[in-house]
């Protein structure tokens, strides 16, 4: 089980694989759509590789939910 | 018990000519966006759609099938006469009966072919081809022309950004015909499946008679379930990811055909594998998609005679099914 920090640290690392974005700019307060200009494919990539990682399910009806990066750690870290 | 006795099978099929047709009309992003709200450069980054080709609204499915259909036996070099069956792959024919496939072989003078149409949508062609290079390998049928055609501008909400902007017409065409001998086999096993719980993910509305999609379920399966079914064709071609030479998946959008791509090279195809991305300038064109990156390719040059060539079609339905084929 991972703790905060590390699901951060790792899911940082998937959205810079996907979109491209610097890990350092992938923090907590980010919006996907507003601040780090995420698109819905792209947070559809993001989820299969976080699921695949953290061992955990993303449907796309919870993955709409996801609207920070704070939001996606803490549904990783509650449903591992 | 009546003995019954069987046809002469052959060793298996072969690809004998390739052939395709669009529409002369270009329709732009930019002339999309004067008619709904989107730009140019949302589609590009959506699907890595350029432009498409719509037909007039005048023209006929069979027509354009039948053109695809011609080109491919000329270059064959076959006549029409040595054809015995055809095999329409669509999914937007204007209504139900007649079918598209015995007026197309007409069309193209094919004389009294066994002529059926396949319902598998954008995995139509893969399941066209499957099915004839076992007609051919079984003895049923000898030379097999499969096309895949679609008029998509027919069933489509030209106000839906979501649906307007992907799909387009036209039709491709193959040949198919019976190797001498197994080393010249150049159609290998098909793989083939479906997923009929998500069938209302991709569909025609009755309300309106037009296409709708669910795009995030829709790309979420295709990005995950579809590289594991072009990894079963190439086993069951005896072969691994890095004998690819060629990768045509559908052309559904391409940043599916990009994610496909990138799971096949980290199972070990070459980062040199040349990978279809038709779509840019044609549009999705459903049972079309293939046949027409496949003879595109060739023109340019990018699929050469004796390459090793990975297909995959995956669709409504959920339909989805692949082989590996050798370029004549």
């Amino acid at each position: 089980m991972a703790d905060n920090t590390e699901i951060l640290s790792g899911f940082a690392e998937i959205v810079e694989e996907v979109a491209g974005i610097d890990p350092t700019e992938v923090t907590g307060e980010k919006s996907f759509v507003d601040d780090l200009d995420i698109d819905s494919l792209s947070m559809v990539e993001i989820a299969v590789q976080a699921e695949d990682k953290f061992g955990v399910k993303i449907p796309d009806d919870q993955l709409a939910e996801l609207k920070t990066v704070g939001d996606a750690v803490d549904y990783i870290a509650k449903n591992q | 018990m009546t003995k019954l006795k069987l046809a002469s099978t052959t060793a298996g099929a072969r690809i004998l000519g390739l052939g395709s047709v669009q529409p002369d009309n270009v329709v732009t992003n930019d002339d999309l966006a004067q008619r709904m709200e989107t730009n140019d450069q949302w589609i590009r980054e959506r699907v890595g759609i350029e432009s498409r080709r719509i037909a007039e609204e005048g023209t006929l499915l069979v027509e354009m099938a039948a053109e695809a259909g011609a080109r491919a036996v000329k270059d064959s070099g076959l006549t029409p006469n040595e054809i015995d069956t055809v095999i329409v792959a669509t999914c937007t024919m204007p209504t139900p009966i007649p079918n598209a496939a015995a007026q197309t072989a007409d069309r193209i003078g094919i004389p009294a072919p066994g002529a059926f149409d396949i319902n598998a949508a954008c995995a139509g062609f893969c399941f066209g081809m499957g099915t004839a290079a076992d007609l051919v390998r079984g003895g049923s049928a000898r030379n097999v022309l499969v096309i895949g055609a679609e008029k998509l501008s027919d069933w489509l909400d030209w106000t839906d950004r979501s649906t307007a902007i992907i799909f387009a017409d036209g039709a491709g065409a193959a040949v198919l015909g019976p190797a001498t001998d197994e080393a010249s086999v150049g159609v290998g096993p098909l793989t083939w499946g479906s997923a009929g719980d998500m069938s209302q993910t991709i569909r025609i509305r009755p309300d309106n008679n037009a296409l709708a999609q669910e795009g995030q379920a829709v790309f979420r399966w295709a990005t995950t379930k579809i590289a594991p079914v072009a990894l079963r064709a190439i086993e069951l071609a005896g072969l691994t990811p890095a004998d690819i030479d060629v990768f045509v998946p559908h052309q559904a959008n391409l940043r599916i055909v990009d994610a496909v791509a990138k799971r096949l090279r980290a199972k070990g195809a070459r980062d040199d594998m040349v990978v279809a991305d038709d779509i840019r300038y044609s549009g999705n064109t459903s049972s079309a998609s293939i046949p027409l990156a496949l003879d595109h390719m060739r023109t340019d040059g990018r699929l050469r005679s004796g390459d090793t060539v990975l297909l995959v079609g995956f669709g409504a339905g959920l339909s989805y099914a692949g082989q590996v084929v050798v370029c004549p």
